[in-house]
């Protein structure tokens, strides 16, 4: 078996955190970021790294890359010891901080590519062939010549990833890399993303609150509370955990009772609709494997939420399909920060 | 210099990108060629109502001036926008260096240039082209040889009060006014004859901030002066070892600094 590309062993990282108190004194108090962590990541694998805001996810991924030195316990990149062997890992692996730019800010993107060319010494020939696949895959041909700061986020987050795998790294980490991006080019990045693994087979370390990501992306999470590990397996091994749902929302047509649709919209549903959904309004309750969860506007979308394994989507919109007419339907996916807080109360 | 190549490679698009404006360029240096000679304008001020300025005639203080200036600026243009450390730390860019296989203050220095301070050092230039003539010097070898070392090594000295006041910034929050005072304060107190200092402030400038090194102390010497009392001309042949001096102290303060932002000493 080959070395694993993250190792980590007892890994914690403290603060200290000081205030003011009183004209002169201060306090000063340690805040565990990271506490004890252990968890190791073979090569060519993608884990997704998750958790709520302050959860110590960027502290970690500083603390793997040589920016941070932890407080205690080892880690190893790429076999590398991050912080005494900083720049040898530096040329292995790929990061990306999703808010915040390793471009050169007021450098046109073909000019940070050379040079970040010549940081990783390489050869011309390689850079050129490397540069012109990335900038083929990701489209980034229309803005190459662009100052990074007249580039849209979507344009920048593409440069971005771009730069981190010229030099072709083992590891690749991102740190948040869909934050406040589009739909489309989520979707878009997402697919690169899965083409370049498939193509050069590079580790991936995730951080995100997209579900899609973690999703499409990972086939491994660790999720992150207060700097301690709360949960290290598959998504679907989470979800049965937890219990996280998935909630189909149907829109149905009014039928019979169209002429008092709408007049509640957004209305507070349930029990105080009872009434008004006898008079026409298709009852959702009793399909197998659901519970409706929500009837808005006057019954003509309600939600119902189902476990995955007890039932599939499809044959909930079937029993749906032959009870009312179907408008439209939508699957809303359990949100990552409701998954992982379900399981920080089920601990 | 297979080594440099990553730091050039950013260094050029630099200068590319600061000469393509030609007149908001040429803006700039005249700005800092201003400032150079209202500096200088205060010394003329001074002559006007004396002859002699501690110990040297005009031509001499000129000399000092020009040496200080030239040293300075010459340090400026290299490193003197480590002092933006503060701007990189919050915005992350310091992260982005510790991420790059290269060393950190390498990468902070090579990271911008600022050609517009060309301006001042020409003005260093003139000053000397007029001054060194008329300054009564015995021209020979060693005369010529300090000429060109003087400014060179005063750089050296002044880059390393750059980084160490950019060390500083490490620890201090928003200090940028505080290791101002010590940077352009040294700056200024280099650019007149250090003898016009009471003796404890003139040992200051001499031994803690190296700022006589740059120019008073070397200028006694190519003019054969002896020098006052606890700093004699013959300091001048230290200015060297000042250098090494300061940039030792300098690199030790930017490792404990990148040390304590990384939390190694902490």
């Amino acid at each position: 078996m080959t070395e694993p590309i993250i190792d980590v062993a007892g890994l914690s990282r403290d603060f200290t955190v000081r205030a003011p108190a009183g004209r002169l004194r201060r306090t000063s108090r340690t805040v565990h970021a990271v506490h004890d962590l252990t968890f190791s990541v073979p090569e060519g694998a993608a884990v997704g790294y998750i958790g709520a805001n302050g959860a110590g996810k960027s502290t970690t991924i500083k603390m793997l890359t040589g920016i941070l030195v932890p407080t205690a316990g080892t880690a190893r990149t790429c076999g590398k010891e991050p912080h005494r062997q900083r720049r040898e890992l530096a040329r292995e692996i790929g990061v990306v901080f999703g808010q915040r730019t390793q471009l050169w800010w007021d450098l046109p993107l073909h000019e940070s590519f050379r040079a970040l060319a010549a940081i990783h010494r390489l050869p011309s020939d390689r850079a050129a062939r490397r540069q012109a696949e990335l900038v083929d895959r990701l489209d980034l041909g229309e803005f190459l010549d662009t100052p990074v700061r007249q580039l849209s986020l979507g344009q920048r987050i593409r440069g971005e990833i771009a730069a981190a795998l010229l030099h072709s790294p083992r590891l690749l980490v991102l740190d948040e890399p869909t934050i406040g991006l589009d739909v489309l080019s989520k979707e878009r990045l997402r697919g690169f993303l899965v083409e370049e693994r498939a193509a050069h087979g590079t580790s991936l370390l995730l951080t995100t609150h997209d579900m899609d990501d973690v999703q499409r992306l990972t086939e491994r999470i660790l999720v992150v509370d207060h700097g301690q590990m709360a949960f290290d397996g598959t998504l679907a091994g989470l979800v049965d955990r937890v219990g996280a749902q998935r909630v189909v929302v149907v829109d149905l047509l009014g039928g019979a009772h169209g002429a008092g649709a709408g007049a509640e919209v957004g209305g507070a549903g349930g029990a105080g609709q009872a009434g008004g959904r006898a008079a026409g309004v298709p009852d959702l309750h009793g399909i197998p494997g659901t519970e409706l969860v929500a009837v808005e506007a006057d019954g003509l979308r309600q939600r119902l939420a189902f476990t995955p394994g007890l039932t599939t989507a499809a044959e909930v919109i079937a029993a749906v399909a032959a009870r009312a007419t179907v408008r439209d339907v939508a699957i809303e996916e359990p949100d990552i920060e409701d998954v992982v807080r379900r399981l920080y109360l089920s601990q | 210099m297979a080594d440099l190549a990553p730091y050039r490679a950013v260094l050029s698009s630099r200068i590319r990108s600061q000469l393509a404006y030609r007149r908001s360029f040429a803006l700039d240096v005249a700005g800092s060629a201003g400032v150079g000679l209202l500096e200088f304008l205060s010394v003329y001020v001074i002559f006007t109502n004396v002859t002699e300025l501690g110990g040297l005639d005009f031509a001499g203080v000129a000399l000092v001036f020009a040496f200080a200036n030239l040293g300075f600026s010459l340090a400026d243009i290299v490193v003197g926008h480590v002092d933006a450390l503060p701007t990189y730390l919050r915005s992350g860019t310091l992260d982005a260096f510790l991420l790059r296989p290269l060393s950190v203050l390498g990468q902070l220095v090579t990271s911008d240039v600022q050609l517009r301070r060309l301006g001042r050092c020409a003005v260093g230039v003139a000053i000397l082209a007029v001054a060194l003539p008329q300054a009564g010097i015995d021209w020979g070898w060693g005369a010529a040889l300090l000429v060109v070392a003087i400014p060179l090594v005063g750089a050296v000295i002044f880059a390393a009060v750059f980084v160490a006041a950019a060390a500083a910034q490490f620890w201090l929050v928003d200090g940028a006014e505080f290791t101002n005072a010590f940077v352009y304060g040294g700056s200024n107190a280099a650019s007149y004859p250090t003898s016009v200092f009471t003796t404890p402030l003139r040992a200051a400038v001499t031994f803690v901030l190296p700022a006589a090194f740059t120019a008073y102390l070397p200028t006694l010497l190519l003019l054969g002066e002896p020098g006052p009392a606890w700093t004699p001309a013959w300091l001048g042949w230290f200015a060297p070892v000042a250098a090494v001096v300061a940039w030792a102290v300098a690199l030790t303060g930017w490792k404990a600094g990148l040390r304590h932002y990384t939390g190694t000493g902490s």
